[in-house]
């Protein structure tokens, strides 16, 4: 099982991570949440969990618990600007439905 | 889907809680608004990629209006409509921008509360209105970057904005639809940008030259706390005027005669700009003048440049030396410069504040937005988007507050410097007999007197119950928010009676009366003592002499003639020195008519305490007395 991640998104990833200064990657992963289910979780960290697994990008480190990865599979990380807007962007074939918005999903 | 950004472990927020917030630096020439992205703050670009958003909106007859460089094409042909530096009126009266003179041709009715109303074709609008659709133009365009509705807003204010100038920016942003997280001082805002806020103690100097106006700010760090030390600067000097005085040396130089028309200065103005703007990186800049169907090429040097802008770089710093002399500090005591406004790119600016502090200047953050920024990272850590031990940015209220006692004096509730949010009480009592009402009068200012401080609100406190002089108990408190508002309120204990103001500023602000005023209050310490001792003995004559008339109406047969007659000799006698000026000769006059009066006062004890003995027996005293 594994996610991989689009050149802009790993871009950009170590570009806040040097800004931050400290920290050893970010972790993405999801947990129930919102009017959909589930939502994504994307956050830096300072310490890696033991049960965590680890994919490296390059430069980055990023750290996923087992049991969302079983939710990302084959995942795609992207980094996207949509007009004024921009941001990361979760490719994830998982997907069934999601709430009007998107920031929650089914699987 | 909706488009994520990294947040900080732990704070990842659930869908559709995501707490959007924004920095705005809110400008006389340019605004801009700036977020926290995946931990980093930048500012935001409109749909063409441009930061700055120019400080102007254009008012059409049609009743709509523009923002920003749309509107400024209008401000050659269209002046009466095209609103530029508002930030000058904000909070001001209508006397007060009359008196910016020619400065501003704007046609000024007077409105409600005193605040002045500029007529456009679009119908009147408050300074407060047009700072609004400023700020809702870049409210509209945050909105757009970061696709969801903001939680909330950082917009920051000069470090010498009064209460009333800061209530008008807050109107403002509440009339835009924003929610204001906080106030902040815009050196403040640069100096917590370069992360100054977490660093060690000290004094701090920000240099904020930008296209029309100068500050420095004199900020003294401690225990988390930005301590506004002085502040000082040029309301009428800039970036532009560089412009001005360059354009005049090269028509001087190119040998062409004429007095230039509005549209030729308009072209050199221009010109010198960009030829300012490109000495910032060359050595020398070649150009070719071209005016009234002559052409003149023309070399200019760095130092040529230099040499004509020095004055003006000259004037700026005498204004840091005189703020660190009224913040009581040496230029090596200050551990930190942080340059901000974009005429701090000029490389002469940059080498003598670096010469007058004796260490580089910060130029790291770009200087046009470096306010911005900070106020962004305020803004993340104020949404809740930071773990809860993120140092939260205190600031401090610029002068002291305080309320009117008898006599004219000032009594200081609140201090200058002290952090905010803030809540002070302090007790109160009744000067004459029976007095069943209290006036409070609400003050600003370091000054002794009323008269020499500023005044915010006034109100009455009725239905004291009525006691003896000095025996009701009345208690005020002052309340400032995160933002420096106040409000006060006045319980008087006994009863519980309460009643309260929120301070609504009168806009009835004389210019340069608060930067002036810290300033007055050192160089008046002396003479405001004095005054103070003064004001104090005629308080207390006038105390005295009501409470021995009073007595003398009541118990008038305790006394035979002479002594009446004695005491109301001496009692005329203390009311004509107290109406002169000698503090010392009134102390005497009441020490004579108390001692004069002893004997009458101890009368009248006797005779009070017969009365209550009356009817009673001794028995029942000691009951009483257990």
């Amino acid at each position: 099982m594994a996610i991989s991640m689009t050149d802009a998104a790993i871009n950009h990833v170590a570009r806040y991570l040097e800004k931050r200064g400290h920290g050893k990657g970010i972790r993405v992963g999801v947990r129930t949440s919102g009017c959909s289910g589930m939502a994504y979780v994307l956050e830096f960290i300072d310490d890696i969990e033991s049960d965590d697994q680890v994919f490296e990008f390059g430069p980055v480190h990023v750290a996923i618990d087992p049991k969302s990865l079983l939710y990302l599979d084959g995942t795609e990380l992207d980094f996207v600007k949509e007009g004024l807007n921009e941001g990361f962007k979760f490719n994830n074939p998982n997907v069934r439905s999601e709430c009007g918005c998107g920031e929650s999903f089914n699987v | 889907m909706a488009l994520l950004q990294i947040a900080e472990p732990g704070q990842s927020a659930a869908p559709h809680e995501r707490k959007l917030a924004v920095g705005i630096d809110l400008g006389t020439t340019n605004s801009l608004a700036a977020t926290v992205r995946s931990g980093e703050a930048q500012t935001l670009a409109d749909i063409n990629g441009e930061h700055l958003l120019p400080s102007v909106a254009y008012y059409a007859e049609d009743g709509s209006v523009e923002i920003g460089s749309a509107a400024m094409i209008h401000a050659a042909e269209d002046p009466y409509n095209t609103i530029i530096s508002v930030k000058r009126l904000m909070g001001r009266g209508v006397e007060d921008v009359l008196s910016f003179g020619d400065e501003l041709p704007y046609r000024f009715a007077p409105g409600e509360g005193g605040m002045p109303f500029i007529e456009t074709q679009a119908g009147p609008r408050s300074p407060v209105q047009v700072s609004a659709d400023i700020l809702r133009a870049l409210r509209v365009r945050a909105e757009q970057s970061l696709d969801g509705v903001l939680a909330g807003a950082v917009i920051t204010v000069p470090a010498y904005f009064d209460d009333a100038q800061r209530q008008a920016t807050k109107d403002a942003a509440r009339l835009a639809g924003l929610n204001v997280l906080r106030l902040l001082n815009e050196p403040t805002a640069a100096a917590v940008a370069y992360g100054l806020d977490q660093g060690d103690e000290g004094v701090i100097a920000i240099y904020d030259l930008g296209g029309g106006t100068f500050d420095i700010s004199v900020l003294r760090l401690s225990r988390g706390v930005f301590e506004v030390l002085a502040t000082g600067g040029d309301s009428a000097l800039g970036g532009d005027d560089f412009d001005y005085a360059l354009a005049r040396w090269m028509l001087k130089e190119s040998g062409i005669e004429l007095e230039p028309n509005a549209q030729q200065a308009r072209y050199l103005t221009t010109l010198a700009r960009r030829v300012k703007e490109q000495l910032s990186a060359e050595d020398c800049v070649e150009l070719v003048l071209e005016l009234d169907g002559q052409s003149q090429g023309l070399s200019i040097s760095r130092e040529q440049f230099d040499s004509v802008i020095e004055p003006l770089v000259k004037k700026t710093l005498r204004a840091c030396r005189r703020a660190l002399k009224d913040a009581g500090v040496s230029a090596d005591e200050v551990r930190e410069v942080v340059m901000v406004g974009g005429s701090t790119r000029v490389p002469l600016v940059r080498a003598r504040v670096g010469e007058l502090f004796g260490r580089e200047p910060h130029i790291e953050i770009d200087p046009d937005r470096v306010v911005a920024i900070g106020a962004a990272l305020q803004a993340d850590v104020l949404a809740g988007n930071k773990p809860d031990s993120e140092m939260l940015l205190l600031d401090v209220i610029p002068l002291s507050l305080g309320l009117e006692t008898m006599g004219g004096l000032v009594e200081k509730v609140i201090h200058r410097n002290t952090a905010i949010p803030v809540a002070r009480g302090q007790e109160f009592t009744t000067y004459q007999d029976g007095q069943t009402a209290m006036a409070i009068h609400v003050v600003q200012g370091e000054r002794e007197l009323v008269t020499d401080c500023r005044s915010l609100a006034r109100f009455v406190l009725r239905g004291i119950p009525p006691m003896a002089a000095g025996a009701a108990k009345i208690r005020v408190t002052f309340q400032i928010d995160a933002d420096g508002l106040l409000s006060v309120s006045a319980q008087e204990l006994s009863t519980g009676i309460e009643s309260s103001i929120q301070v609504k500023p009168s806009y009835g602000l004389t210019d340069n009366e608060i930067a002036g005023m810290l300033k007055d209050s050192f160089s008046h310490a002396e003479e405001d003592m004095a005054a103070r001792a003064l004001r104090e003995q005629q308080v207390e004559a006038g105390r005295l002499v009501d409470a021995l008339e009073a007595a003398m109406a009541q118990d008038g047969e305790l006394l035979d003639e002479q002594e009446t007659a004695a005491l109301s000799e001496a009692i005329t006698e203390l009311r004509n020195v107290a109406g002169g000026g000698d503090a010392a000769a009134i102390e005497a006059g009441v020490q004579s008519l108390a001692k004069l009066s002893d004997e009458f006062a101890a009368r009248r004890m006797d005779k009070g305490i017969q009365r209550a003995l009356q009817g009673h027996r001794v028995d029942e005293l000691g009951k009483e007395l257990k």
